[in-house]
């Protein structure tokens, strides 16, 4: 059955901001599937929120809406664009929930919007628990038994009858969020109170345990014609009990007898067709008992998800472009694999290599929270590696992950064994510690559970990391089809083989053109993010574009970037010095580019250039001169710009003794991480000693930055580009919190919403002076703070920012693409580069925080970043791009209701402002005593609270009870356990938006006094950069 | 210690010796297969081969009664790139290893097997072996060269029964007889859970002493060796269809083809694995299917490939054959129905034994022909 012609207009949901279990794989997942549905001929409409993803770019879909993925500005978005089609299936459980709301309120029906991909009972069946298990029972498969539970007593009963441990899966939560595993009857009470409390409708799931099973998942597809293929079996190292997100996995799976496998592939096919996916991939999660050869399903998503796109990238086989065109009406046979040409859809890729993908944790940023690894996921990001053996994977993947610093690990064997009784983040360095330390796989296998052929390849590494890596570097394709046919897709990864026939480069075919080399950003981290990747896939359209190759090294599964169809060739690799250097061995590129994937590249510019690899763009000379603080400092004075007075110190006394001489406050930071890591503001000795104490920042004689700590300063972001001769601004974005909340984790706004004209060019005169300065060929991103009349230079990094996307999209000027023209050798006067790049409109962008995920953790900004992704409102003033920004984040502002209100001294009088302004649009006003007294005097009606300390009812209590619907909370010191981390721990199990700045607090209450019922009018991007931003319309 | 597998081209491909030590010749293949390396090795199918598996870890789950598809091991050997001798495996009886040095079987470790099946797959499956790395390399070449090749060998007959088997005579289903070239356990199994009585003959027997048994169906076996020479087996075939239902499946479906008429020819370097495409023409449905033979028959036309998803005609002495079945792969044919007389055949293994059992309804399909006739 071929193209359904009665479709024209299909719409698409992203899955709106980067957070903790939904990640890039969407943005890959939903780019093939609009380049897809575009090249069929559809007419595609889009809408997320994430500017910083390739699919909102405007060249990817008919019309854009980087609009928050809420019923509201979809709906209107329909009404607006009046789509045939809703393909919910690419923008994992944000878009299949949105969808399912639309569907069930009737907005699809009114506007005649068929679901394509998933219909709506197939979507139930998987989504609902209930539902699932009797869908499973129904067609014969066996589920863990499990028991719904509303209160403590009840839970109290289902252990009797399912005995520990038990699972405990709270109602309605997003991702697993306040569930947990009870091993005892005490925790069970603790994770179960929890978990009632966290659910919205006080409802558990308890479930049966199956800890210490295997973890199994397939990947299926299947066709209108009720074809099914699986894609890839994934085998999770660790056992059931470490979420699959968390966990280290293998593809293909290794340890199941072809009997087992089979069982597993007839279940995986009665899953999809049980629940009544028509068409599509589906993810399908299994626990088996190796022992018994029990197994039971876990659970199905009726969709691409993390594990597809991991499926994908493992075996060559893009299920989410043809989950598109299965969406559309064909057939798996009538779809071609792109990779071999010759042989169609419906088949199951044969791998000849082993696949090994590792979460990267960012635990370091959250000092509080519990590390262990349980049922909900923690991991920010993924590294995968081929190699053609289990180890060989295995160690690249282990080089892949790029941690600042070896995990911490024990020395003595009972330290070893006792922590590995739980599995922690660092569990695999310890596993491997103690095998050195002489445990035997059955006592590790006692422990951990995992399958002894794997803990007997990881004894052999723990022996001999190299072993594996005996023999010569070649490389070898992904091909789908274990060589039985010829290769067309470029799509490489290095083995280590006994030199044969074929030599170093193996099977790379290289043709005759000039090629560049892209490094990516490797794993998603906090501060190193999808941005990145955004940047290196412009860079590859780019330099084919020029009639060049384009060749990308990365090592992560999720992005845009590893997907073979970005560049000309693709090298899975992770980029390591001497990775990169067997890359460029066979590859003999013009040059290789280090500035589009953040931090990663760039710290390999120096070694790349010294082994006389020549580097496109900015110098290694000129990013060490960005990079030193003394030269950077050097260049500042000699061009008289003002900086923050600092000192680099050594040791703990010299930076007390340094200390006086910037004066407090000041920031203090240790030379060797970067990202804002380990970053304090310290106000006394007292202070900064102890900080030094608490990081280890001074261990060793290691330098300590100590910056003069620019108080109540507002914040500038400047992206430029400059070919060495001129300089060229692309934006300018003003911080809506003030400096000392770090940049990734400030909302901002594009264009500066209150510079003066003269600030304004005194920033773009500085900028200019610093490229200059520096010698920059490509990207520069500058940042300022603003004291009073003064403009102060924070830092300026020789690369492409974390901003770039947001830009792009703000003003339609595509600067990494520029960029990349320059670093190719064009000139910027070549570039028609518009003057002034800014419209009718503004844009604001929001960071988004991962407490909700971390509970224990302190919800409050600072100097260390730890937003994991981030969102875009795009209207004509100010408060309306903010309150969608904020909308979008997930903190939808009350539009009525109870504002609580508590504040430090200084900012009381700000304070009484804010809670004025709400007050008279009719907010209750509720206060700590203080501030309420505060807020009398200035004249605000207000309530006064509790302290925690008063007694109950205190402010806690209300805000548990659901009477407070916005919380306004400036710190008062530092430290855990304060009344601010109770309030804000409270509101961030609650989901109320908690704002913890004054000036986000302003823009908060302006948002909300300039909104309105209907919502704000949605805007497409394709509209926005024409500068066609429609008139509001009067009130 | 050291081995090596030389090609008849002359190609050395190095590793390290992890069962019998060899010397172990005969034709080079590959497996594509994922899971099942102890079902390959006990498959008949693989008799006089050296198997190449393209799965790099071979022997994570060890070797066990279960996995056996016969009552030993046929390929000559095994040729892999990181395999481990697992005792511990749940299940498992033996390590594989031990189990491939008990059954005698060469085997070694190592090896780049990517590039090797790259080679084969660019130069055609060719004769080879593998030798201990003390073993001069021009005494390599002479073994190598005293192997016969594969086409035009009829190996059938060293993996047939002596004597008929009778199975389950009081089975309450029809009288299936089996003609013997090989079979693999799996089918075997397939058939009894199905309540057929199946009985196995050598591979020898003639058409009346097969007809004598009174069958409800003559069902023609998998196993190894080129179909061309097996003219005797091909002839008892002749004298059998038209009087009862015949039925085959891959070397079985090869004899059917050859006994009304069709040809046959080898295919370059042979299906082997689990994730073959086969289309259904008459119901559209497309099965993964497992798969291992190293010969096909040539469609209508005279070409090796058939190039419609149609039900195409070949006349037959038999009358008019359809093709039923079509390999997305490569277009190569996967089975055909005889109109006129009772009979069909799969190229494929719809018992899987290893690998994907998406076909098993063929012996459902089968079975209810049986009892319609
Ligand atoms: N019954 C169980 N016993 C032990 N572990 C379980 C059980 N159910 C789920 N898990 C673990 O919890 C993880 C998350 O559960 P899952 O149902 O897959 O939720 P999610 O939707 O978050 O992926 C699984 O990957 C598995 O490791
Ligand atoms: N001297 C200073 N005064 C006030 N805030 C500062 C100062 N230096 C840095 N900051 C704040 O700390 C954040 C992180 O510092 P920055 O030097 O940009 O480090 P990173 O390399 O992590 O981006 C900045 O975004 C800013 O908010
Ligand atoms: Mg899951
Ligand atoms: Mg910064």
């Amino acid at each position: 059955m071929p193209r359904r012609d009665d479709l024209n207009k299909i719409l698409i949901l992203g899955s709106g901001p980067i957070v903790i279990g939904q990640a890039a794989e969407f943005d890959y997942s939903g780019v093939q599937a609009c380049k897809v549905l575009l090249e069929e001929g559809y007419e595609v409409v889009l809408v997320n929120s994430n500017p910083a993803t390739i699919m909102t770019d405007p060249e990817f879909a008919d019309r854009t809406y980087v609009e928050p993925l809420l019923p509201g500005p979809v709906t209107q978005v329909i009404a607006r664009e009046r789509p045939d089609a809703l393909l919910p299936t690419l923008g994992g459980q944000t878009a299949l929930n949105l969808a399912k709301t639309l569907a069930e309120d009737g907005t699809l029906e009114r506007h005649g919007v068929e679901l394509i991909g998933a219909d709506l009972d197939a979507i139930r069946r998987a989504e609902d628990r209930d539902l699932f298990r009797d869908t499973m029972v129904a067609a014969g498969l066996r589920v863990p038994r499990s028991v719904i539970a509303t209160t403590l007593d009840d839970a109290g009963a289902a252990r009797e009858e399912l005995g520990l441990p038990i699972i405990v899966r709270p109602a309605f939560t997003l991702g697993g969020r306040g569930g947990g595993i009870a091993r005892t009857a005490e925790e069970l009470d603790e994770v179960a109170a929890r978990g009632l409390k966290a659910s919205p409708i006080g409802q558990v799931l308890l479930e049966e345990s199956v800890l210490g099973w295997g973890e199994f998942e397939l990947e299926v597809m299947r066709d209108r014609n009720d074809n099914v293929v699986i894609v890839c079996s994934i085998e999770n190292v660790d056992p059931m009990g470490v979420h699959t997100g968390d966990s280290v996995t293998v593809a293909p799976q290794q340890t199941l007898t072809d009997r087992q496998y089979q069982a597993l592939r007839d279940q995986a096919i009665t899953v999809i067709r049980a629940v009544g996916v028509e068409t599509g991939g589906s993810n399908v999660q299994f626990a088996v008992n190796p022992r018994t050869d029990e197994i039971v399903v876990i659970e199905m998503n009726p969709r691409v998800s993390r594990s597809s796109a991991l499926a994908s990238k493992a075996t060559g086989f893009p299920i989410a472009k043809i989950a598109a065109r299965l969406a559309v009406g064909y057939a798996l046979e009538e779809i071609p694999n792109d990779i071999t040409r010759v042989t169609p859809a419906s088949f199951e890729p044969a791998l000849d290599y082993v696949v090994v993908k590792w979460p990267r944790f960012a635990f370091e940023k959250f000092p509080d929270v519990d590390d262990g690894l349980t049922t909900h996921m923690k991991s920010v990001g993924e590294v995968m590696a081929i190699g053609r053996t289990f180890q060989q994977a295995f160690g690249k993947a282990l080089r892949s992950l790029e941690l600042d610093a070896p995990p911490d690990v024990p020395s003595d064997m009972d330290a070893l064994l006792a922590r590995l009784e739980r599995p922690r983040a660092d569990r695999y360095a310890v596993l491997l510690e103690a095998f050195r330390a002489g445990a035997s796989v059955d006592t590790l296998h006692e422990l951990t559970s995992i399958d002894p052929w794997y803990l007997r390849e990881l004894e052999r590494f723990a022996h001999a990391p190299d072993g594996d890596f005996a023999g010569a570097r070649t490389f070898k394709s992904v091909d789908t089809c274990a060589a039985e046919f010829a290769a067309t897709t470029p799509y490489y990864y290095s083995a280590w083989e006994r030199p044969g026939p074929s030599g170093a480069r193996g099977e790379v075919a290289r043709g005759e053109r000039p090629s560049v080399v892209i490094l990516g950003s490797g794993p998603n981290r906090i501060g190193q993010g999808i941005e990145f990747d955004y940047c290196c896939v412009h860079a590859a359209m780019t330099v084919r574009e020029s009639g060049r190759d384009a060749v990308m090294v990365n090592c992560n599964p999720e992005t845009v970037s590893t997907d073979y169809d970005t560049s000309d060739r693709l090298y899975f690799e992770p980029l390591t010095l001497e990775d990169v250097l067997g890359v460029v061995e066979v590859e003999q590129p013009e040059g290789v580019i280090v500035q589009f994937g953040g931090q990663t590249p760039l710290k390999l510019a120096a070694p790349l250039a010294q082994a006389g690899v020549a580097l496109l763009g900015t110098s290694v000379d000129a990013i060490d001169l960005a990079e030193d603080r003394r030269r950077f400092g050097e260049l500042l004075a000699r061009l008289g710009y003002r900086a923050p007075p600092y000192a680099i110190a050594q040791g703990l006394d010299d930076a007390v003794e340094a200390a006086q001489s910037v004066g407090y406050p000041l920031l203090a930071r240790p030379s060797y991480v970067l990202g804002g890591r380990a970053m304090e503001i310290v106000y006394s000795d007292d202070d900064l000693r102890a900080y030094l104490a608490r990081s280890g920042a001074a261990h060793g004689g290691r330098e300590i930055y100590l910056d003069r700590f620019l108080e109540r300063a507002v914040e500038i972001d400047v992206d430029a580009l400059c070919d060495g001769e001129e300089a060229w601004i692309g934006g300018i974005m003003q911080h809506v919190e003030e400096a000392g909340v770090h940049s990734g984790d400030s909302a901002c706004v594009l264009p500066p919403h209150s510079l003066g004209p003269e600030m304004l060019a005194q920033v773009r005169d500085q900028v200019t002076g610093i490229a200059l300065g520096l010698g920059v060929v490509g990207l520069l991103n500058v940042q300022f703070a603003v004291v009073g009349e003064h403009l102060y230079v924070i830092e300026a990094n020789p690369r492409a920012s974390r901003t770039v996307p947001f830009v792009s999209k703000a003003t339609g000027v595509p600067l990494a693409k520029l960029a990349c023209r320059v670093m190719l050798g064009e000139p910027l006067s070549a570039l028609d580069l518009p003057t002034e790049a800014n419209g009718d409109h503004v844009s604001v962008k929001e960071a988004v925080l991962p407490f909700d995920r971390f509970l224990g953790s302190d919800a409050l900004l600072g100097p260390e970043m730890r937003s994991t992704g981030e969102v875009m409102g795009i209207a004509r003033d100010f408060p309306t791009a903010f309150a969608k920004a904020q909308a979008a984040a997930g903190a939808v502002l009350p539009q009525s209701g109870t504002v609580f209100i508590t504040v430090t001294d200084r900012d009381k009088d700000s304070a009484a402002g804010i809670a004025a302004q709400l007050g008279d649009v009719g907010f209750r006003i509720v206060a700590t005593r203080g501030t309420a007294r505060a807020l009398s005097r200035m004249g605000v009606r207000c309530d006064s609270v509790n302290k925690i300390a008063e007694g109950s009812p205190h402010v806690v209590d209300l805000i548990e009870g659901g009477e407070v619907d916005l919380v306004v909370n400036t710190p008062t010191g530092s430290g855990a356990r304060t009344d601010g981390y109770e309030i804000r721990r409270a509101a961030v199990a609650r989901g109320i938006p908690c704002i913890t700045t004054v000036s986000g607090a302003f823009a908060a209450a302006r948002a909300i006094i300039s909104a309105r019922a209907e919502g704000p009018p949605v805007l497409a991007l394709q509209d926005v950069h024409r500068g066609a931003v429609p008139e509001p319309q009067p009130r | 210690m050291t081995a090596y597998v030389l090609l008849e081209d002359g190609t050395r491909w190095d590793g390290e010796a992890c069962a019998a030590p060899g010397p172990a010749v005969g034709e080079i293949v590959f497996t594509t297969g994922m899971s099942g390396y102890q079902e390959s090795m006990t498959d008949p199918s693989f008799a006089g081969q050296l198997i190449t598996f393209t799965q790099p870890h071979v022997g994570n789950y060890g070797a066990s009664a279960e996995a056996m598809e016969s009552d030993r091991a046929h390929g000559r050997a095994a040729i892999m790139r990181s395999a481990v001798n697992r005792e511990d495996a749940a299940g498992a009886t033996a390590g594989w290893l031990d189990w491939l040095a008990d059954s005698g079987v060469a085997a070694i470790t190592g090896v780049d097997t990517r590039a090797l099946v790259r080679h084969i797959r660019e130069r055609g499956a060719m004769r080879g072996g593998v030798f201990p790395g003390a073993l001069d390399e021009g005494r390599a070449r002479e073994l190598i060269e005293a192997e016969p090749p594969m086409e035009g060998r009829d190996l059938a007959r060293d993996v047939s029964p002596g004597e008929p088997i009778v199975l389950d005579p009081d089975a309450p289903g029809p009288r299936v007889v089996a003609l013997d070239t090989g079979i693999k356990d799996s089918i075997v199994r397939n058939w009894r859970e199905r309540g057929v009585r199946l009985e196995l003959h050598p591979c020898g027997a003639s058409a009346s002493a097969l007809l004598a048994r009174e069958p409800d169906a003559i069902f023609l076996a998998n196993g190894p060796g080129d179909p061309a020479a097996l003219d005797h087996v091909v002839a008892t075939v002749r004298g059998l269809v038209g009087k009862v239902p015949v039925y085959g499946i891959c070397l079985g479906h090869l004899l059917l083809c050859r006994a009304v008429g069709l040809e046959t020819y080898k295919l370059p370097f042979g299906h082997r694995g689990a994730n073959h495409p086969v289309k259904d023409l008459a119901t559209g449905r497309i099965d993964i299917t497992s798969q291992n033979h190293g010969f096909a028959v040539v469609g209508p036309d005279g070409e090796g490939t058939i190039a419609a998803d149609e039900p195409v005609r070949w006349e037959t002495d038999f009358g008019v054959a359809e093709l039923s079945q079509l390999n997305l792969y490569d277009r190569t044919v996967e089975g055909l129905v005889l109109r006129d007389v009772p009979g069909a055949a799969v190229q494929y293994h719809p018992e899987a034994g290893p690998g994907p059992h998406d076909a098993n309804h063929l012996f459902d399909d089968f079975l209810a022909e049986i009892e319609r006739a």
